[in-house]
């Protein structure tokens, strides 16, 4: 059996080495090298890989942006350098990782792996490492979307809430609403909690954006945005919305 | 500021306690002087809590003010006359009391040498404990403080190390070197040459050195040309140097960091080919170097909070020359150019000094 395989890695040498290697193993087929994340999304809508060799550091977005963009990621081996918190990540949730240089045997172990995993498990969720990656500092500042065929940056301070939309959260700013596959749990995790407050189950704000918070029927509260836009408060979020704001 | 003793249960029982036993002690001793029970207390009572007030302000004048040398002659003059003054307001409030008591007033008239004596002794006792006590927490707090400091040096060294190391750089640089190994070896070789001299440059460097640009320019080379390699077609270079500039002298490691980060914003953060300019000038005695780099606006304003990785050169600027207006930055478009202006220092006129401390 045949399976497919994508390299993603800006550095060409490093594609190389990861080509020579899997000549060993002739039951892996390359089906194209990608040198950036959009190349990457895009390789993987086609060519629906087994499995793929990700690189962290890469232009524009990082293979763990990347990977937050598709739907139903298939395997990845990481292969990085150096990173202190893609390590914690890799550790638990990815099918194995290469830290570069490595050698012919160590790349062989790796597939080994992957092979007997693929067995059991053809799709393992990412949830927790994508969680787990977001916590590096670097990560946060910003969150990757894509609209149809474009990718977008939106650095974080720019959101103005988040709203849950089964499976998805809309993610709302100035130049209108976007869509991402995530739950609301991770993007409370993730985001800052002194800039967001999560003050409803389906909403989180943007405390930058408030500019006053009115009753609402009995017990519960609207926080008013710049925009005019009027979020609930949930009688639990109430108090954490105030602690936040320190009142 | 040092915690008060008073707050410390360790320190109050002690001293309630022995208060209590000296007020006891006192009373006795007049008892057995002939006067009767209730003078001898009344008496006790009330020379012993002014002498405890007494005793309070001198240790919350040691809470703010320790003597040093001279201020020992000044602490002394203070307890005499704590001491007198003391003496003299006991006897006005006994007197509301005892006025009219002949055997205690004809005992005082005896005996206020011995009291006086006795009050001084005591305050200089609780003078020497309150000293002690804040003698010793200013120790403990300087002796943290220095181990606090030694902590965050070495903190530094550490991180400064590992800045120098690049491991990054370095580990993509050898994952490189792997890859020519097989196919291209010649090529393999001279990277490893020009990783090590780069290497080597830069740890050999001390910071506070003053080098000639011709050879800060030198080791740029080596690092550009190894992320050549890295990147394959990707990366081109500019590099223009003007002849008066190349003798003109900067400080050790700072144009490094300049480039680094055009190399990281031109071209770890961007797709398709990238130039990176650099020019050098003389512009009235003083070194003007320019870096050019193109830059995604959408990706690297996500990433602000870096700062553009430029203060720590800032920074230096003006630990060197006081001057907060040496580097300057500008956007046009998509390519972000940053210029730094380097007033030599004076001993340039000397030609035979090439290297000195500043």
């Amino acid at each position: 059996m045949n399976y497919k395989v994508l390299i993603i890695d800006d550095e060409p040498l490093a594609r190389s080495i990861v080509k020579e290697c899997m000549e060993q193993h002739p039951q892996l087929q390359l089906m194209e090298e990608c040198s950036n994340g959009f190349e990457g999304v895009k390789a993987i809508q086609q060519h629906q890989p087994d499995l793929i060799f990700l690189d962290i550091q890469m232009p524009k977005i990082t293979g763990f942006e990347m990977l937050e963009l598709i739907e139903e990621p298939p395997h990845v081996i990481f292969t990085t350098a150096f990173d202190e918190y893609a390590m914690q990540a890799f550790e638990a949730n990815a099918v194995d990782y290469l830290l570069k240089p490595f050698s012919q045997q160590r790349f062989d172990k790796a597939i080994s792996k992957w092979m007997e995993l693929n067995k059991t498990e053809p799709k393992i969720p990412t949830e927790h490492l994508l969680k787990e990656a977001a916590k590096n500092p670097m990560q946060n500042e910003r969150v990757v979307v894509k609209t149809g065929t474009k990718i977008k940056i939106i650095p974080v301070h720019e959101i103005h809430y988040l709203e849950a939309a089964d499976d998805y959260v809309k993610i709302y700013t100035a130049e209108g609403s976007f869509l991402k596959k995530q739950t609301m749990g991770y993007f409370e995790e993730v985001l800052s909690t002194s800039l967001f407050v999560r003050t409803h189950r389906s909403y989180m704000v943007n405390m930058q954006q408030i500019t006053r918070i009115d009753p609402y029927e009995k017990e519960n509260h609207v926080a008013v945005l710049r925009s005019g836009v009027k979020i609930p408060v949930s009688r639990a979020g109430y108090p954490k919305l105030k602690a936040v704001l320190g009142l | 500021m040092a915690v008060s003793p008073f707050r410390s249960k360790q320190f109050m029982i002690p001293f309630c306690i022995s208060w209590f036993v000296w007020i006891s002690v006192h009373q006795l001793a007049l008892y057995q002087m002939g006067l009767d029970w209730f003078s001898a207390l009344t008496d006790s009572i009330i020379s012993n809590t002014l002498l405890i007030y007494v005793s309070m302000l001198l240790i919350t004048i040691f809470r703010f003010h320790l003597p040093r040398k001279q201020g020992f002659f000044n602490l002394f003059i203070w307890i005499v006359l704590l001491t007198i003054g003391w003496f003299f307001i006991n006897e006005w409030v006994t007197g509301f009391f005892l006025k009219d008591n002949q055997p205690y007033q004809s005992l005082m008239k005896n005996t206020w040498p011995l009291r006086i004596a006795t009050a001084f002794l005591i305050n200089g006792c609780v003078s020497l404990i309150g000293y002690a006590y804040y003698n010793w927490k200013e120790r403990n707090e300087a002796d943290k403080q220095r181990t606090e400091a030694e902590k965050l040096t070495r903190d530094a060294e550490l991180y400064k190390l590992r800045q120098q190391l690049q491991p990054h750089f370095l580990f993509n640089s050898l994952n490189s070197i792997n890859a020519l190994i097989g196919s291209r070896p010649a090529e393999a070789r001279n990277m490893v040459q020009q990783l090590s001299e780069f290497l080597r440059t830069t740890l050999k460097k001390e910071e506070q050195q003053w080098v000639k640009l011709e050879e800060e320019i030198h080791s740029l080379q080596l690092y550009l040309d190894i992320e050549k390699v890295r990147f394959g077609n990707r990366l081109e270079t500019h590099i223009e140097i003007n002849a008066d500039a190349m003798k003109l002298q900067l400080p050790a490691l700072l144009l490094q960091p300049l480039v680094e980060n055009a190399i990281k914003f031109g071209l770890y953060d961007t797709t398709g080919e990238t130039l990176i300019k650099l020019k050098a000038d003389a512009e009235n005695a003083q070194l003007a170097i320019t870096v050019e780099n193109p830059f995604d606006a959408e990706t690297s304003s996500a990433q602000k909070g870096t700062g553009f990785g430029l203060n720590s050169v800032r920074r230096r600027l003006f630990l060197l020359c006081g001057r907060n207006d040496l580097l300057q930055t500008e956007a046009k478009e998509n390519i972000f150019i940053t210029k730094v202006l380097i007033p030599q220092p004076m001993e340039l006129s000397q030609p035979d000094i090439t290297e000195h401390q500043l």
